[in-house]
This record gives structure tokens, C-alpha cells and sequence, in this order.
């Protein structure tokens, strides 16, 4: 049960953006700006690097919905997302991806776990500025969501197929900013 | 040094909201809503949240720029000081004491937030809204402290950069100033010149 009383029994943090819509409205807009484009990183990218943080916490519902929508993106290799979880060093993505989610993992622990070494590394694998920046900021930013949605005890269903059709509504339709708590 | 190019003269958070100003609005109103919109908490009691949990985090930029808030709206800097030391012995209400123990345990990680401590905040008279309110400042303020050290953006030393920060916040909250930086920087710029 959650911490506080909230208005419906929607999972994860939809039940807290519906207790608490005023706050829900820049959150939302956070997630769309920084995981739904493109430019440099691809979304799938941007999703793989949320998904891996939030496995990193143990955020059961943040590493499933995103989870599911990394996994969308990656159509070519069904098991994409568990192998990233599991080892990503060893995961079939590029050695530029390998050293972003190296950099996101540090950010997890502390930004000053974050080395000059670990950057460097990225830039000579082609990262760029704006590439590092969302990186480490997709990282905080989902270290703040981890911790609102278990902090306040919300609940995650277990189904897979719930998580995959939610990402599929994301992906094709809605967005994060669109999405509505229902 | 920063691990990417930002404006040297706008040290720590605020070189970071300016390089990608379409990630930073959002950020920047979720905190005005947070530490400055409509609450039962006084908005003296909200920077005190952001501090403890800045402090934990050993994030020095953020720590010093909201214990500068903190104490401009509480009148007096004990209080502030205290809290970082031993919030539990510090001269603050029963309820926040309560509310400082969740935010620490978010800073942790959220499923270190325990039954026994929302129960305790609640018995001291804590909402669910002030609840709720606190462990995504809490929450908020991780963000903050991992994007600000993550990038290794610069931590000016010198006590009076904090202290106009402070007053900034204090009296224009955290949207973008509606001028922009230019008159900020040149500030900045005399004062990290004036130590170096």
C-alpha cells in the first residue's frame, strides 16, 4: 500500500502525478524533452540508459515501463534490455554506448564517482558534449523518479504484458508529455 | 574543470540550466512549484530539505547555495548549521525532524523509506501532501546534486558568491531570469575574480 492516500489505484508514478497534477505537468515535460528525440542519442539510447539506472535503484515499475520501451525501439534483438541489465559490457550496443552507460552508473552512485578518465574515454568513442550532458542528466533525472515512486511506496503490477502495451501507447501515440494518468 | 564546455562565469547548476534551456524549464518550474509555490510547509522549511539532502549528497555547490536561502529566510544560520549536523537535536519542530528522516532516507534510495518513518511523520501532524511534497524535494534535490558533481561544473569558494546566490533565490526563485545572465556573469565574474 502507499504511503499516502492516493486518489485511484493507478500503478507506478501515475498515481502520484494524479494525486498531485501541478507537479505532474513539469515531470512529464522533463521525461519528453530529455527521451523523446533523436538528436545525438537515439530514444531507444535514452530509454536503454533510464532503464539501466532504474534497474541500478531497483525500481521495479521504472525499469519495466522503460524498460518495455527500450525494448520497442530495439525490434532486432528481443532480449536487447535483459542483456544490458544483466552485462552490458558484454552486450551487443557500441562501444560508445558501453562507456555512456559506464558514466550513467557513476552517476547512480554520486556525480563525483563520475572520472575524468570515464569521459575522456567516451569523447575518444565519439561522445559528444551534448551526448555526455543527457546522458548524466537522463541518469539524475531518473534517480529522482526511482526514489519518488518507491519513497512513497507506490504499487507496480507484475504483468509484462501491461508494461508492454503502455510502452507501445508511448511510443506510438502519446509521448510522455500527452500521457495522460489513466 | 568541467567535463563539457560550459560558460565559466556561471558556476554550478546555473551554467548547466543555460547550456540546454529545454531541459532546464521543466526543472526549473518543478522547484518554484516545490520550494515556492502554495504549501503548509514554510518555504524556510522546504530549503532546509533541500539542504539536508544536498549535504548527504556532499554536494558543495548545492549545500552552500541552499543553506545561503535557508538562512536569509529563517533570519538566523544556526538553525540551517544545525540541521546538517544532527537535524535530530536541532530546534525544529517534531514534524520536521520527521519529515528531515524520510528525505534522508530518499537521498539513500526510496525503498529505504519505511513504514515506521511515514507513521512517525504523521503522528507529529505531517499531511499526505506534505509527505508527498518532501520526498520529491528530496528526490528533486538528487537530481540536482548528481547533475551538478556528475559534470564536475565549478564550485566557486568564496562565502560572498553564496550569499548573492542566496539572496537571488530568495528574492526571484528559480525561474530564468527574465533578462537573462549578462548582468549575472559580469557579478560573477568580480566575484570569483576577487579570490583568485
Amino acid at each position: 500500500m502507499a504511503h499516502i492516500d492516493l486518489p485511484e489505484p493507478l500503478p507506478g508514478i501515475r498515481g502520484l502525478m494524479a494525486f498531485r497534477p501541478f507537479t505532474a505537468q513539469p515531470l512529464n515535460l522533463l521525461a519528453e524533452v530529455l527521451l523523446r528525440t533523436d538528436e545525438g542519442l537515439s530514444k531507444g539510447e535514452r530509454e536503454l540508459i533510464a532503464t539501466f539506472v532504474s534497474s541500478l535503484n531497483d525500481c521495479f515499475f521504472c525499469q519495466n515501463i522503460h524498460g518495455a520501451v527500450a525494448q520497442y525501439y530495439a525490434k532486432e534483438d528481443e532480449t536487447l534490455v535483459e542483456k544490458v541489465k544483466r552485462d552490458y559490457e558484454n552486450a551487443p550496443i557500441s562501444e560508445k554506448m558501453k562507456a555512456l552507460l559506464s558514466i550513467a552508473a557513476s552517476v547512480q552512485k554520486g556525480g563525483k564517482f563520475v572520472t575524468e578518465s570515464q569521459v575522456e574515454k567516451a569523447k575518444n568513442l565519439g561522445a559528444t558534449d551534448i551526448e555526455i550532458h543527457d546522458t548524466v542528466l537522463i541518469a539524475a533525472a531518473f534517480c529522482m523518479f526511482n526514489r519518488y515512486v518507491d519513497g512513497l511506496a507506490t504499487f507496480a503490477p507484475t504483468d509484462p504484458e501491461m508494461y508492454k502495451a503502455r510502452a507501445k501507447k508511448i511510443a506510438e501515440e502519446t509521448g510522455y508529455a500527452l500521457a495522460k494518468p489513466q | 574543470m568541467p567535463y563539457i564546455s560550459l560558460d565559466e562565469h556561471l558556476p554550478g547548476i546555473t551554467g548547466l540550466l543555460e547550456y540546454r534551456q529545454d531541459t532546464a524549464k521543466p526543472i526549473r518550474e518543478l522547484t518554484q512549484i516545490l520550494l515556492r509555490g502554495d504549501s503548509t510547509l514554510t518555504q524556510g522549511e522546504r530549503e532546509l530539505i533541500a539542504t539536508l539532502v544536498s549535504s548527504k549528497n556532499q554536494c558543495k555547490f548545492c549545500t552552500a547555495a541552499h543553506t545561503a536561502a535557508a538562512d536569509l529566510l529563517l533570519g538566523e544560520s544556526e538553525t540551517c548549521e544545525l540541521v546538517k549536523q544532527d537535524y535530530e537535536n536541532a530546534p525544529i519542530s517534531a514534524k520536521m525532524k520527521a519529515l528531515l528522516a524520510i528525505a534522508a532516507l530518499v537521498q539513500q534510495n526510496g525503498k529505504n523509506v519505511t513504514f515506521e518513518a511515514i507513521t512517525r511523520a504523521k503522528e507529529a501532524g505531517a499531511t499526505d501532501m506534505e509527505i508527498h511534497d518532501t520526498v520529491l524535494i528530496a528526490a528533486l534535490f538528487c537530481l540536482y546534486n548528481k547533475y551538478v558533481d556528475g559534470l564536475a561544473t565549478f564550485t566557486p569558494s568564496n562565502p560572498e558568491f553564496y550569499e548573492k546566490l542566496g539572496e537571488r533565490i530568495v528574492n526571484l526563485g528559480y525561474n530564468r531570469p527574465k533578462y537573462g545572465f549578462d548582468e549575472i556573469k559580469k557579478q560573477n565574474e568580480s566575484l570569483i575574480q576577487s579570490i583568485s
